[in-house]
Protein backbone atom coordinates (compact mmCIF):
# COMPACT_ATOMS: atom_id res chain seq x y z
CA UNK A 1 0.00 0.00 0.00
CA UNK A 2 1.67 3.41 -0.96
CA UNK A 3 0.61 6.50 0.22
CA UNK A 4 0.63 10.06 -2.00
CA UNK A 5 2.87 12.18 -0.03
CA UNK A 6 2.64 15.18 -2.28
CA UNK A 7 -0.99 15.78 -4.05
CA UNK A 8 -1.42 18.85 -6.77
CA UNK A 9 -4.87 19.51 -7.77
CA UNK A 10 -5.78 21.50 -10.38
CA UNK A 11 -2.54 23.92 -10.28
CA UNK A 12 -2.77 27.33 -12.36
CA UNK A 13 -0.32 30.18 -11.91
CA UNK A 14 0.17 32.94 -14.19
CA UNK A 15 2.55 35.43 -15.37
CA UNK A 16 1.52 38.48 -17.20
CA UNK A 17 -2.01 37.08 -18.22
CA UNK A 18 -0.31 34.30 -19.63
CA UNK A 19 -0.70 30.54 -18.03
CA UNK A 20 2.39 29.03 -17.44
CA UNK A 21 0.58 26.26 -15.65
CA UNK A 22 -2.60 25.77 -16.57
CA UNK A 23 -4.65 23.44 -14.37
CA UNK A 24 -2.11 20.55 -13.23
CA UNK A 25 -2.74 17.21 -11.63
CA UNK A 26 -0.68 14.51 -9.86
CA UNK A 27 0.44 13.02 -7.22
CA UNK A 28 3.99 11.73 -5.71
CA UNK A 29 3.81 7.89 -4.02
CA UNK A 30 5.80 7.36 -0.72
CA UNK A 31 9.34 6.48 -1.86
CA UNK A 32 9.44 7.20 -5.51
CA UNK A 33 11.22 9.09 -7.88
CA UNK A 34 8.67 11.28 -9.92
CA UNK A 35 9.58 13.05 -13.17
CA UNK A 36 8.46 15.91 -14.57
CA UNK A 37 9.49 16.08 -18.03
CA UNK A 38 9.18 18.98 -20.99
CA UNK A 39 10.50 21.27 -23.26
CA UNK A 40 11.59 24.55 -22.50
CA UNK A 41 9.28 26.94 -21.16
CA UNK A 42 6.68 24.25 -20.56
CA UNK A 43 5.96 25.51 -16.70
CA UNK A 44 7.87 22.85 -15.09
CA UNK A 45 10.29 24.85 -12.66
CA UNK A 46 6.88 26.92 -12.02
CA UNK A 47 4.78 23.84 -10.94
CA UNK A 48 7.91 22.38 -8.38
CA UNK A 49 8.26 26.32 -6.92
CA UNK A 50 4.78 26.38 -5.88
CA UNK A 51 5.21 22.68 -4.56
CA UNK A 52 8.30 24.36 -2.71
CA UNK A 53 6.07 27.18 -1.30
CA UNK A 54 8.33 29.87 -3.47
CA UNK A 55 5.39 31.32 -5.69
CA UNK A 56 1.78 31.50 -4.77
CA UNK A 57 -0.68 29.05 -6.49
CA UNK A 58 -3.01 30.93 -8.48
CA UNK A 59 -5.76 28.27 -8.07
CA UNK A 60 -5.52 24.69 -7.24
CA UNK A 61 -4.81 23.13 -4.00
CA UNK A 62 -1.29 21.45 -2.80
CA UNK A 63 -0.28 19.25 0.04
CA UNK A 64 3.30 17.91 0.31
CA UNK A 65 3.10 15.30 3.21
CA UNK A 66 -0.25 16.94 4.42
CA UNK A 67 1.64 20.40 4.66
CA UNK A 68 0.19 23.55 2.92
CA UNK A 69 3.62 24.97 0.69
CA UNK A 70 2.42 28.68 1.50
CA UNK A 71 0.74 28.54 4.78
CA UNK A 72 2.76 26.16 6.81
CA UNK A 73 6.35 26.90 4.69
CA UNK A 74 8.70 27.14 7.67
CA UNK A 75 7.18 23.40 8.71
CA UNK A 76 7.67 22.14 5.31
CA UNK A 77 11.50 23.24 4.96
CA UNK A 78 12.31 20.75 7.70
CA UNK A 79 11.05 17.84 5.84
CA UNK A 80 11.26 19.28 1.84
CA UNK A 81 15.16 19.49 0.64
CA UNK A 82 15.68 21.60 -2.79
CA UNK A 83 17.76 21.86 -5.62
CA UNK A 84 16.83 25.33 -7.57
CA UNK A 85 17.09 25.57 -11.13
CA UNK A 86 19.62 28.47 -10.65
CA UNK A 87 20.86 30.16 -7.06
CA UNK A 88 24.16 30.74 -6.03
CA UNK A 89 26.19 31.18 -2.31
CA UNK A 90 28.56 33.52 -1.10
CA UNK A 91 31.72 34.04 -3.53
CA UNK A 92 34.00 33.26 -0.41
CA UNK A 93 31.84 30.83 1.08
CA UNK A 94 33.81 27.48 1.29
CA UNK A 95 32.26 24.01 0.52
CA UNK A 96 32.93 22.60 4.02
CA UNK A 97 31.48 26.07 5.45
CA UNK A 98 28.08 26.10 3.42
CA UNK A 99 27.43 22.39 4.35
CA UNK A 100 28.20 22.66 7.55
CA UNK A 101 25.87 26.01 7.60
CA UNK A 102 23.23 24.63 6.31
CA UNK A 103 23.11 21.63 8.17
CA UNK A 104 22.32 23.87 11.50
CA UNK A 105 19.30 24.80 9.73
CA UNK A 106 17.87 21.39 10.31
CA UNK A 107 16.14 20.13 13.88
CA UNK A 108 17.45 16.39 12.27
CA UNK A 109 20.72 17.09 10.13
CA UNK A 110 22.90 14.12 8.39
CA UNK A 111 26.30 14.13 8.73
CA UNK A 112 27.48 15.70 5.33
CA UNK A 113 30.75 14.29 4.99
CA UNK A 114 29.68 10.99 3.55
CA UNK A 115 27.25 13.07 1.43
CA UNK A 116 30.11 14.94 0.28
CA UNK A 117 32.50 12.19 -0.21
CA UNK A 118 29.59 10.22 -2.42
CA UNK A 119 30.02 13.34 -4.64
CA UNK A 120 33.71 13.62 -5.08
CA UNK A 121 33.08 16.80 -2.89
CA UNK A 122 35.96 15.47 -0.33
CA UNK A 123 38.14 17.07 -2.51
CA UNK A 124 37.05 20.59 -2.85
CA UNK A 125 36.04 21.23 0.87
CA UNK A 126 38.26 24.08 1.40
CA UNK A 127 37.77 25.88 -1.79
CA UNK A 128 35.42 28.91 -1.69
CA UNK A 129 32.07 28.99 -4.04
CA UNK A 130 33.14 31.18 -6.46
CA UNK A 131 36.04 29.72 -7.71
CA UNK A 132 34.22 26.17 -8.49
CA UNK A 133 33.19 25.07 -11.86
CA UNK A 134 29.15 24.51 -12.97
CA UNK A 135 29.66 20.92 -11.99
CA UNK A 136 31.25 21.34 -8.51
CA UNK A 137 28.43 23.98 -7.62
CA UNK A 138 25.86 21.61 -8.89
CA UNK A 139 26.99 18.55 -6.99
CA UNK A 140 27.05 21.47 -3.71
CA UNK A 141 23.90 22.05 -4.43
CA UNK A 142 22.59 18.53 -4.25
CA UNK A 143 24.87 18.18 -1.12
CA UNK A 144 22.67 20.89 0.59
CA UNK A 145 19.52 19.37 -0.58
CA UNK A 146 20.71 16.38 1.43
CA UNK A 147 22.06 17.63 4.69
CA UNK A 148 18.56 18.14 6.11
CA UNK A 149 18.22 14.53 6.25
CA UNK A 150 14.25 15.42 4.22
CA UNK A 151 11.40 13.21 3.47
CA UNK A 152 11.21 14.68 0.24
CA UNK A 153 13.59 16.29 -2.58
CA UNK A 154 13.17 18.39 -4.87
CA UNK A 155 15.67 18.42 -7.82
CA UNK A 156 15.46 20.96 -10.29
CA UNK A 157 18.04 19.90 -13.42
CA UNK A 158 19.34 17.56 -11.29
CA UNK A 159 22.92 16.60 -13.75
CA UNK A 160 22.59 19.56 -16.48
CA UNK A 161 26.07 20.97 -15.48
CA UNK A 162 27.30 17.25 -15.05
CA UNK A 163 29.83 15.48 -17.33
CA UNK A 164 28.57 11.79 -18.25
CA UNK A 165 30.64 10.45 -15.71
CA UNK A 166 29.41 12.57 -12.38
CA UNK A 167 26.22 12.21 -13.91
CA UNK A 168 26.22 8.45 -13.60
CA UNK A 169 27.50 8.80 -10.17
CA UNK A 170 25.23 11.04 -9.44
CA UNK A 171 22.27 8.82 -10.50
CA UNK A 172 23.81 6.10 -8.09
CA UNK A 173 23.47 8.52 -5.27
CA UNK A 174 19.94 9.72 -5.68
CA UNK A 175 19.27 5.28 -6.19
CA UNK A 176 21.10 5.50 -3.01
CA UNK A 177 18.46 8.17 -1.15
CA UNK A 178 15.78 6.71 -2.79
CA UNK A 179 16.43 3.26 -1.45
CA UNK A 180 16.48 4.39 2.21
CA UNK A 181 13.24 5.91 1.66
CA UNK A 182 13.25 9.33 0.83
CA UNK A 183 10.65 10.37 -2.27
CA UNK A 184 12.39 12.12 -4.94
CA UNK A 185 10.55 15.18 -7.20
CA UNK A 186 13.20 15.40 -10.45
CA UNK A 187 12.03 18.16 -13.06
CA UNK A 188 14.37 17.50 -16.39
CA UNK A 189 14.17 17.86 -19.77
CA UNK A 190 16.82 15.00 -20.37
CA UNK A 191 14.84 11.41 -22.06
CA UNK A 192 17.86 9.52 -20.69
CA UNK A 193 17.92 10.46 -17.13
CA UNK A 194 14.05 10.13 -16.82
CA UNK A 195 14.09 6.64 -18.17
CA UNK A 196 16.93 5.85 -16.23
CA UNK A 197 15.66 7.32 -12.37
CA UNK A 198 11.97 7.69 -12.89
CA UNK A 199 9.29 5.61 -11.66
CA UNK A 200 6.83 7.34 -12.89
CA UNK A 201 6.78 10.65 -15.36
CA UNK A 202 4.09 13.05 -15.88
CA UNK A 203 4.83 15.23 -18.97
CA UNK A 204 4.37 18.62 -19.17
CA UNK A 205 4.04 20.37 -22.58
CA UNK A 206 2.77 24.24 -22.54
CA UNK A 207 1.68 23.98 -19.00
CA UNK A 208 -0.61 21.56 -19.42
CA UNK A 209 0.17 17.80 -18.08
CA UNK A 210 0.02 15.48 -21.96
CA UNK A 211 0.83 11.99 -19.68
CA UNK A 212 1.46 10.41 -16.92
CA UNK A 213 3.14 7.10 -16.82
CA UNK A 214 6.01 5.01 -15.94
CA UNK A 215 8.92 5.78 -18.94
CA UNK A 216 8.05 2.00 -20.10
CA UNK A 217 4.58 3.32 -20.86
CA UNK A 218 5.22 6.17 -22.47
CA UNK A 219 7.43 4.06 -24.65
CA UNK A 220 4.82 1.76 -25.51
CA UNK A 221 1.82 4.52 -26.35
CA UNK A 222 3.96 5.29 -28.86
CA UNK A 223 2.53 4.81 -32.25
CA UNK A 224 5.26 3.28 -34.04
CA UNK A 225 7.87 1.67 -30.57
CA UNK A 226 9.71 -0.10 -33.09
CA UNK A 227 12.73 0.38 -35.77
CA UNK A 228 13.02 -1.90 -38.39
CA UNK A 229 15.83 -1.54 -40.61
CA UNK A 230 17.71 -3.43 -43.48
CA UNK A 231 19.20 -3.62 -47.00
CA UNK A 232 17.16 -6.58 -49.22
CA UNK A 233 18.93 -8.24 -51.43
CA UNK A 234 16.82 -7.47 -53.92
CA UNK A 235 13.35 -5.46 -54.10
CA UNK A 236 10.28 -6.60 -52.12
CA UNK A 237 7.26 -6.38 -53.61
CA UNK A 238 5.47 -2.77 -53.03
CA UNK A 239 2.01 -4.60 -51.85
CA UNK A 240 3.54 -6.57 -49.45
CA UNK A 241 5.30 -3.98 -47.78
CA UNK A 242 1.96 -1.60 -47.60
CA UNK A 243 0.16 -4.75 -46.34
CA UNK A 244 2.29 -5.28 -43.35
CA UNK A 245 0.82 -5.56 -40.11
CA UNK A 246 0.77 -2.82 -37.18
CA UNK A 247 3.47 -0.59 -40.12
CA UNK A 248 2.90 2.75 -39.46
CA UNK A 249 5.47 4.13 -42.21
CA UNK A 250 7.34 2.12 -45.04
CA UNK A 251 10.32 4.63 -46.00
CA UNK A 252 13.73 3.90 -48.70
CA UNK A 253 16.44 5.71 -47.52
CA UNK A 254 18.82 5.12 -50.18
CA UNK A 255 19.28 1.13 -50.84
CA UNK A 256 17.48 0.62 -47.30
CA UNK A 257 14.55 -0.41 -46.14
CA UNK A 258 13.31 1.29 -42.44
CA UNK A 259 10.03 0.26 -41.32
CA UNK A 260 8.20 1.74 -38.33
CA UNK A 261 6.12 -0.28 -36.49
CA UNK A 262 5.31 -2.84 -33.79
CA UNK A 263 6.16 -6.36 -32.48
CA UNK A 264 3.65 -8.02 -34.93
CA UNK A 265 5.86 -5.78 -38.01
CA UNK A 266 8.83 -7.61 -36.89
CA UNK A 267 7.58 -10.92 -37.19
CA UNK A 268 5.33 -10.21 -40.30
CA UNK A 269 9.09 -8.27 -42.08
CA UNK A 270 10.76 -11.77 -41.30
CA UNK A 271 7.82 -13.97 -42.70
CA UNK A 272 7.83 -11.93 -46.05
CA UNK A 273 11.91 -11.97 -46.27
CA UNK A 274 11.42 -15.69 -45.76
CA UNK A 275 8.70 -15.96 -48.06
CA UNK A 276 10.03 -14.21 -50.84
CA UNK A 277 13.96 -15.92 -50.38
CA UNK A 278 15.33 -12.35 -49.60
CA UNK A 279 17.65 -11.88 -47.29
CA UNK A 280 18.53 -8.85 -45.15
CA UNK A 281 21.77 -7.14 -44.75
CA UNK A 282 22.66 -4.89 -41.47
CA UNK A 283 19.13 -6.05 -40.07
CA UNK A 284 18.64 -3.40 -37.37
CA UNK A 285 15.59 -3.82 -34.58
CA UNK A 286 15.29 -0.75 -32.27
CA UNK A 287 12.95 0.40 -29.87
CA UNK A 288 11.59 3.78 -29.65
CA UNK A 289 13.23 5.23 -26.81
CA UNK A 290 11.72 7.99 -24.23
CA UNK A 291 12.46 10.90 -26.62
CA UNK A 292 10.43 9.42 -29.22
CA UNK A 293 7.14 8.76 -27.05
CA UNK A 294 8.28 12.51 -25.65
CA UNK A 295 8.05 13.83 -29.65
CA UNK A 296 5.07 11.82 -30.41
CA UNK A 297 3.34 13.38 -27.02
CA UNK A 298 4.45 17.32 -27.28
CA UNK A 299 4.31 17.65 -30.82
CA UNK A 300 0.61 15.72 -30.49
CA UNK A 301 -0.55 18.30 -27.85
CA UNK A 302 0.87 21.22 -30.04
CA UNK A 303 -1.21 20.16 -32.94
CA UNK A 304 -4.00 19.71 -30.78
CA UNK A 305 -3.82 23.09 -29.07
CA UNK A 306 -2.52 25.21 -32.11
CA UNK A 307 -4.07 23.77 -34.80
CA UNK A 308 -0.49 24.30 -36.93
CA UNK A 309 0.30 21.74 -39.21
CA UNK A 310 2.11 18.67 -37.57
CA UNK A 311 5.41 19.17 -39.80
CA UNK A 312 6.00 22.55 -38.39
CA UNK A 313 5.35 21.28 -34.50
CA UNK A 314 8.18 18.54 -35.45
CA UNK A 315 10.39 20.61 -36.38
CA UNK A 316 10.31 22.63 -33.46
CA UNK A 317 9.95 19.42 -30.94
CA UNK A 318 13.32 18.63 -32.92
CA UNK A 319 14.77 22.37 -31.43
CA UNK A 320 14.21 20.96 -28.24
CA UNK A 321 15.92 17.71 -28.74
CA UNK A 322 18.90 19.46 -30.12
CA UNK A 323 18.83 21.47 -26.99
CA UNK A 324 19.57 18.52 -25.08
CA UNK B 1 9.22 31.90 16.94
CA UNK B 2 12.15 33.19 18.80
CA UNK B 3 13.88 35.82 17.71
CA UNK B 4 16.94 34.38 17.45
CA UNK B 5 17.49 30.87 16.77
CA UNK B 6 20.63 28.37 16.24
CA UNK B 7 20.49 28.94 13.08
CA UNK B 8 20.49 33.40 12.91
CA UNK B 9 23.93 32.52 15.57
CA UNK B 10 25.39 30.47 12.82
CA UNK B 11 24.31 32.69 9.93
CA UNK B 12 25.84 35.80 12.20
CA UNK B 13 29.09 33.77 12.93
CA UNK B 14 29.05 32.89 8.62
CA UNK B 15 29.40 35.94 7.85
CA UNK B 16 31.30 37.65 10.07
CA UNK B 17 33.72 35.10 8.60
CA UNK B 18 32.80 36.16 5.27
CA UNK B 19 32.99 40.20 6.31
CA UNK B 20 36.53 39.69 6.77
CA UNK B 21 37.56 38.24 3.51
CA UNK B 22 36.27 41.51 2.19
CA UNK B 23 39.46 43.35 2.39
CA UNK B 24 37.52 46.14 0.14
CA UNK B 25 35.20 47.31 2.74
CA UNK B 26 37.56 46.65 5.54
CA UNK B 27 39.55 48.86 4.29
CA UNK B 28 37.05 51.64 3.32
CA UNK B 29 35.18 51.47 6.60
CA UNK B 30 37.43 50.50 9.23
CA UNK B 31 41.02 51.83 8.05
CA UNK B 32 39.90 54.99 5.76
CA UNK B 33 38.37 57.27 8.41
CA UNK B 34 41.32 57.34 10.36
CA UNK B 35 43.65 57.70 7.62
CA UNK B 36 41.46 60.82 6.63
CA UNK B 37 41.55 62.00 10.17
CA UNK B 38 45.29 62.10 10.21
CA UNK B 39 45.56 63.32 6.53
CA UNK B 40 43.37 66.47 8.01
CA UNK B 41 45.88 66.67 10.74
CA UNK B 42 48.74 67.19 8.65
CA UNK B 43 47.30 70.21 7.09
CA UNK B 44 49.06 72.98 9.45
CA UNK B 45 46.58 75.21 9.48
CA UNK B 46 43.54 72.26 11.18
CA UNK B 47 45.77 72.58 13.78
CA UNK B 48 45.36 76.17 15.16
CA UNK B 49 42.24 77.30 16.75
CA UNK B 50 39.71 79.08 14.37
CA UNK B 51 37.92 82.27 15.45
CA UNK B 52 35.16 80.89 13.32
CA UNK B 53 34.15 77.68 14.72
CA UNK B 54 34.39 79.69 18.21
CA UNK B 55 38.31 79.15 19.34
CA UNK B 56 38.03 75.21 18.28
CA UNK B 57 40.48 73.53 15.80
CA UNK B 58 39.06 72.42 12.56
CA UNK B 59 40.67 69.01 13.53
CA UNK B 60 38.61 68.93 16.76
CA UNK B 61 35.19 69.48 14.70
CA UNK B 62 36.24 67.16 11.59
CA UNK B 63 36.95 64.10 14.42
CA UNK B 64 33.27 63.53 14.40
CA UNK B 65 32.78 63.91 10.82
CA UNK B 66 35.25 61.34 10.28
CA UNK B 67 33.21 59.54 12.46
CA UNK B 68 29.97 59.91 10.33
CA UNK B 69 32.55 59.03 7.09
CA UNK B 70 33.02 55.13 8.41
CA UNK B 71 29.09 55.15 9.29
CA UNK B 72 27.87 56.56 5.77
CA UNK B 73 30.81 54.24 3.53
CA UNK B 74 29.35 51.12 5.49
CA UNK B 75 25.68 52.05 5.31
CA UNK B 76 25.37 53.89 2.04
CA UNK B 77 27.98 51.89 0.22
CA UNK B 78 29.24 48.31 1.60
CA UNK B 79 25.92 46.86 2.95
CA UNK B 80 23.29 47.62 -0.06
CA UNK B 81 25.70 45.97 -2.45
CA UNK B 82 26.37 43.30 -0.33
CA UNK B 83 22.74 42.69 -0.06
CA UNK B 84 21.14 43.22 -3.08
CA UNK B 85 24.36 41.37 -4.62
CA UNK B 86 22.92 37.90 -1.74
CA UNK B 87 19.02 39.23 -3.39
CA UNK B 88 20.35 39.23 -7.19
CA UNK B 89 22.44 35.82 -6.76
CA UNK B 90 19.29 33.87 -5.51
CA UNK B 91 21.50 33.64 -2.01
CA UNK B 92 18.72 34.52 -0.37
CA UNK B 93 15.66 32.48 -2.31
CA UNK B 94 18.02 29.24 -1.55
CA UNK B 95 17.91 30.17 2.23
CA UNK B 96 13.97 30.60 1.42
CA UNK B 97 13.60 27.01 0.90
CA UNK B 98 15.45 26.32 4.14
CA UNK B 99 13.99 26.61 8.07
CA UNK B 100 16.13 29.42 8.36
CA UNK B 101 15.18 32.78 8.03
CA UNK B 102 16.47 34.75 5.12
CA UNK B 103 16.20 37.86 7.71
CA UNK B 104 18.68 36.83 9.69
CA UNK B 105 21.05 37.01 6.52
CA UNK B 106 19.85 40.75 6.37
CA UNK B 107 20.24 41.25 10.29
CA UNK B 108 23.26 39.88 10.27
CA UNK B 109 25.14 42.40 7.36
CA UNK B 110 23.19 45.13 9.64
CA UNK B 111 24.79 43.86 12.79
CA UNK B 112 28.47 43.57 11.02
CA UNK B 113 28.20 46.81 8.86
CA UNK B 114 27.46 48.75 12.57
CA UNK B 115 30.01 47.10 14.33
CA UNK B 116 32.60 47.71 11.43
CA UNK B 117 31.66 51.79 11.27
CA UNK B 118 31.65 52.15 15.27
CA UNK B 119 34.53 50.58 15.71
CA UNK B 120 36.04 52.82 12.96
CA UNK B 121 34.91 55.73 15.35
CA UNK B 122 36.29 54.14 18.25
CA UNK B 123 39.62 54.51 16.45
CA UNK B 124 39.03 57.74 14.94
CA UNK B 125 38.25 59.54 18.76
CA UNK B 126 41.65 57.51 19.86
CA UNK B 127 43.94 58.47 17.24
CA UNK B 128 42.56 62.28 17.18
CA UNK B 129 43.53 62.25 21.04
CA UNK B 130 46.28 60.55 21.26
CA UNK B 131 48.11 62.06 17.80
CA UNK B 132 46.24 65.56 17.59
CA UNK B 133 45.34 65.83 21.64
CA UNK B 134 41.65 66.54 20.34
CA UNK B 135 39.45 66.28 23.56
CA UNK B 136 37.54 62.93 24.15
CA UNK B 137 34.02 63.29 24.52
CA UNK B 138 32.68 64.69 27.61
CA UNK B 139 29.66 63.88 27.88
CA UNK B 140 30.04 59.58 26.66
CA UNK B 141 26.24 58.77 27.30
CA UNK B 142 25.15 61.35 25.05
CA UNK B 143 27.63 61.01 22.64
CA UNK B 144 26.92 56.89 22.42
CA UNK B 145 22.80 58.09 21.99
CA UNK B 146 23.69 60.38 19.10
CA UNK B 147 25.36 57.59 17.76
CA UNK B 148 22.67 54.89 18.16
CA UNK B 149 20.31 57.13 16.64
CA UNK B 150 22.56 58.32 13.64
CA UNK B 151 23.43 54.58 12.86
CA UNK B 152 19.46 53.46 12.84
CA UNK B 153 18.95 56.51 10.62
CA UNK B 154 22.15 55.66 8.34
CA UNK B 155 21.46 51.65 8.26
CA UNK B 156 17.74 52.48 7.64
CA UNK B 157 18.65 54.67 4.49
CA UNK B 158 20.98 51.71 3.50
CA UNK B 159 18.30 49.36 3.66
CA UNK B 160 15.86 51.88 1.46
CA UNK B 161 18.94 51.70 -1.05
CA UNK B 162 18.59 48.03 -0.64
CA UNK B 163 14.96 47.90 -1.57
CA UNK B 164 14.79 50.04 -4.04
CA UNK B 165 17.85 49.07 -6.20
CA UNK B 166 17.16 45.79 -8.53
CA UNK B 167 20.80 44.87 -9.34
CA UNK B 168 23.81 45.38 -7.09
CA UNK B 169 25.16 48.02 -10.22
CA UNK B 170 22.32 49.76 -9.28
CA UNK B 171 22.65 49.81 -5.30
CA UNK B 172 26.37 51.05 -6.16
CA UNK B 173 25.42 53.82 -7.92
CA UNK B 174 22.42 55.07 -5.92
CA UNK B 175 24.72 54.72 -3.09
CA UNK B 176 27.53 56.70 -4.75
CA UNK B 177 25.23 59.69 -5.91
CA UNK B 178 23.45 59.99 -2.01
CA UNK B 179 27.32 59.45 -0.48
CA UNK B 180 28.64 62.65 -1.98
CA UNK B 181 25.63 64.76 -0.09
CA UNK B 182 25.73 62.68 2.56
CA UNK B 183 29.20 63.37 3.23
CA UNK B 184 29.12 67.37 2.74
CA UNK B 185 26.19 67.15 5.07
CA UNK B 186 28.44 65.51 7.36
CA UNK B 187 30.65 68.80 7.25
CA UNK B 188 33.78 66.93 5.59
CA UNK B 189 33.88 69.29 2.81
CA UNK B 190 33.06 72.85 5.12
CA UNK B 191 32.34 72.25 8.74
CA UNK B 192 28.64 72.53 9.13
CA UNK B 193 28.84 75.32 11.67
CA UNK B 194 30.79 77.68 9.11
CA UNK B 195 27.86 77.23 6.62
CA UNK B 196 25.52 80.31 5.41
CA UNK B 197 22.56 80.96 7.95
CA UNK B 198 19.86 79.18 5.49
CA UNK B 199 22.30 76.42 4.42
CA UNK B 200 23.09 75.20 7.58
CA UNK B 201 19.36 75.07 8.72
CA UNK B 202 18.72 73.18 5.88
CA UNK B 203 21.51 70.70 6.42
CA UNK B 204 20.83 70.17 9.75
CA UNK B 205 17.38 68.76 8.78
CA UNK B 206 19.08 66.10 7.28
CA UNK B 207 19.67 62.70 9.21
CA UNK B 208 24.32 63.07 8.54
CA UNK B 209 23.59 67.37 9.38
CA UNK B 210 21.88 66.37 12.55
CA UNK B 211 24.05 63.72 13.53
CA UNK B 212 27.09 65.96 12.91
CA UNK B 213 25.88 68.69 15.11
CA UNK B 214 24.82 66.43 17.94
CA UNK B 215 28.01 64.82 17.91
CA UNK B 216 29.91 67.88 18.09
CA UNK B 217 27.53 69.36 21.02
CA UNK B 218 28.36 66.07 22.93
CA UNK B 219 31.81 65.78 21.92
CA UNK B 220 32.19 69.60 24.41
CA UNK B 221 29.86 68.15 26.93
CA UNK B 222 26.38 69.67 26.75
CA UNK B 223 23.49 67.32 25.57
CA UNK B 224 22.35 67.79 22.11
CA UNK B 225 20.14 70.37 20.89
CA UNK B 226 16.38 68.25 21.21
CA UNK B 227 15.66 69.14 17.62
CA UNK B 228 18.57 67.27 16.17
CA UNK B 229 18.00 63.99 17.93
CA UNK B 230 14.03 64.72 16.88
CA UNK B 231 15.38 64.95 13.64
CA UNK B 232 17.42 61.59 13.78
CA UNK B 233 14.92 59.73 15.38
CA UNK B 234 12.41 60.86 12.96
CA UNK B 235 14.82 60.05 10.06
CA UNK B 236 15.08 56.78 11.37
CA UNK B 237 11.50 55.81 12.09
CA UNK B 238 10.48 57.23 7.99
CA UNK B 239 13.42 55.31 6.27
CA UNK B 240 12.78 51.72 8.34
CA UNK B 241 9.44 51.98 7.25
CA UNK B 242 10.35 52.64 3.67
CA UNK B 243 12.33 50.08 3.54
CA UNK B 244 10.22 47.32 5.07
CA UNK B 245 7.48 48.40 2.49
CA UNK B 246 9.28 47.89 -0.59
CA UNK B 247 11.95 45.37 0.82
CA UNK B 248 11.53 42.18 -1.87
CA UNK B 249 13.55 38.96 -1.25
CA UNK B 250 13.51 37.95 -4.92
Amino acid sequence: MTMAIVEVKGLRKSYGGRAVVDGVDFTVEEGEIFGILGPNGAGKTTAVECVEGLRVPDAGTIRVAGLDPVRQRRELTRILGVQLQESELQAKLTVSEALELYRTFYPEPADWRPIAERLGLDTMLDRPFGKLSGGWKQRLFIALALVGRPRIVVFDELTTALDPRARRDTWKLIEGVRDSGVTILLVTHFMEEAEHLCDRVAVIDRGKLVALDSPAGLVSRSDSPTTISFRPSRPLPDAELDALPGAVSVNRQGSRLVINGTDDTVNAVITMLARNGVTAAELRVVDATLDDAFLGLTAREAEASAGRAVTAESADADAVRGGH
Amino acid sequence: MPVFTPASGAVLKTETRLFTREPGTLFWVLVFPPLLLIAFGLIPGYREPDAALGGLRAIDVYVPSTVMVALITASLQAMPAALTGYRERGILRRMRTTPARPADLLVAQMVLHLAAALLAALLVLVLGNLVYDVALPQNWLAYAVTLALAAVASLAMGAVITSVARTAKAATAIGMSVFFPAMFAAGIYVPVQVLPETLRQIVELTPFGATAQALSQAATGSWPAWDHLAALGLWGVVLMATAARWFRWE
